[in-house]
């Protein structure tokens, strides 16, 4: 039971159902936004219509767009004959604010999981193999999540795209300011293997 | 309720924003299920791969409730197979093979202790192809479909054995086979024996053991189709023949 109104509770739920809200911190939002009307609930409700009209999936890529086109696949400069395979557009985003890759990318939109049921025919990988011969891609970099489904499907595109391209993966151990002693045993292996000459 | 004991890792979903299910195979308690609390997060999402071996706390008010786990890593499998793709592809099909074929909460130490000592191979060992194939027919053997491969089924002999009856899962020779033999599955002599055997001869062994877990397995269980991982896991090993 509620005190608030109709329109409002309904708010509230609606804002409940997204990640890291609850019920309560649903309500706490909604009451900002409220107090905030003008200069942030107005432009919000606008901005998240404007998203909700135009954002759609890149044809090419899989990337978040609000055209048929992502700007990335859309820029020239970016043919570099590089592919960066990730999971999800999370991934894409991360690879981008770090600002180091300049090719282009093929979200795949999941990995491969016996769990769920998740087989090659509902990723984007037959879409990736099409790419790769039409863009005339010289090296495609697998940089997918280093669990155990992530590295699965990894091995599964490489083995798809053997003798077509070069493939390649990204490198995994010690992170940027980790500490081996705070490191599990499965990432000190991995560093291990991965040594290279100073 | 609650007990307390080491075990396999066999799968983990997630559960909300922050909690994952998890399903292990323990020695005392079988293939059991259990929620994990912040087992989404950073810190315990990573230790919860398939094949890691974990101490495992699990506490529920009545013992028919799904309950929760305490995790802490025992040893992590992933490190080892994750740069060896039929390592990884066995693993994958291990994991799979187990979560699909036990019954909830009952124990099988024999295979459980198969199961480790198997995964501590898995791209260590040279003969962890073989391993895994003898593995199989554990698994066949706990499930109740094993296979006897001792003696012929016609003759009783126990030399020459050539081909494996689809119907009996019985081993007959040559001479027992008579005009037979067209309707047997060829008997490699890597399933009787565990020896040093050419990738080639492991991958017809792995079409026999998939013929009866297919065909007596999997129908017991609800006819459901044996896991992708284990199809993936057989046709690598047969690309490397």
């Amino acid at each position: 039971m509620s005190d608030a109104p109709a329109e409002i509770e309904t708010l509230i739920e609606m804002m409940a159902k997204l990640p890291g809200l609850g019920p309560r911190s649903a309500r706490r939002a909604v009451l900002h936004l409220i107090s905030k009307r003008g200069f942030l609930m107005q432009p919000l409700a606008e901005a998240m219509q404007a998203v909700a009209q135009t954002a759609r999936e890149c044809l090419n890529c899989g990337n978040i767009s609000t055209a048929e086109i992502c700007p990335i696949c859309a820029a020239e400069k970016r043919a570099t004959g590089e592919l960066c395979v990730v999971e999800d557009v999370a991934d894409l985003w991360a690879m981008e604010r770090a600002g180091v890759f300049k090719g282009r990318y093929h979200v795949l939109g999941g990995t491969l999981s016996a769990l769920d049921a998740v087989g090659p025919d509902e990723l984007r990988i037959p879409k990736l193999v099409d790419r790769v011969a039409a863009e005339g891609i010289t090296e495609v970099i697998l940089a997918l999540n280093a669990t155990i489904d992530g590295q699965t499907t990894a091995h599964y595109i490489a083995d798809q795209l053997e003798g077509r391209v070069n493939v390649t993966s990204l490198a995994q151990g010690v992170p940027i300011g980790g500490e081996l002693d705070y490191l599990d045993d499965g990432t000190i292996t991995a560093a291990l293997k991965a040594r290279k000459s100073l | 309720m609650d007990w307390r004991d080491q075990g396999i890792l066999l799968s983990s979903r997630r559960h909300g924003e922050t909690s994952a299910i998890i399903e292990a195979f323990t020695p005392d308690h079988g293939r059991h299920m259990g929620v994990v609390r912040g087992g989404a997060g950073r810190r315990i999402a990573p230790i919860l791969q398939p094949g890691a071996q974990l101490d495992l706390h699990w506490r529920a008010r009545l013992e028919d409730h799904l309950g929760s786990f305490t995790v802490e890593p025992v040893k992590s499998r992933a490190a080892a197979v994750m740069g060896d793709r039929l390592a990884l592809s066995a693993l994958n099909a291990v994991t799979a093979l187990l979560s699909f074929s036990l019954p909830e909460r009952e124990p099988h130490p024999p295979l459980y202790h198969r199961s480790v000592a198997l995964l501590d191979m898995l791209g260590t060992s040279e003969l962890w192809q073989l391993a895994y194939l003898h593995w199989e027919l554990a698994l066949l053997d706990e499930m109740g479909f094993g296979l006897d491969l001792s003696a012929c089924a016609v003759t009783g002999a126990t030399e020459g054995l050539a081909y494996v009856s689809p119907r009996s899962g019985r081993a007959v020779t040559a001479e027992g086979a008579g005009d037979w033999k067209d309707r047997l599955l060829p008997l490699p002599g890597c399933l009787r024996v565990l020896r040093p055997a050419p990738a080639a001869e492991i991958a017809e062994a792995l079409r026999v053991t998939g013929y009866f877990l297919e065909t007596n397995l999997a129908p017991s269980l609800g006819d459901r189709p044996l896991p992708a991982a284990r199809q993936r896991f057989a046709d690598l090993q047969a690309r490397q023949g």
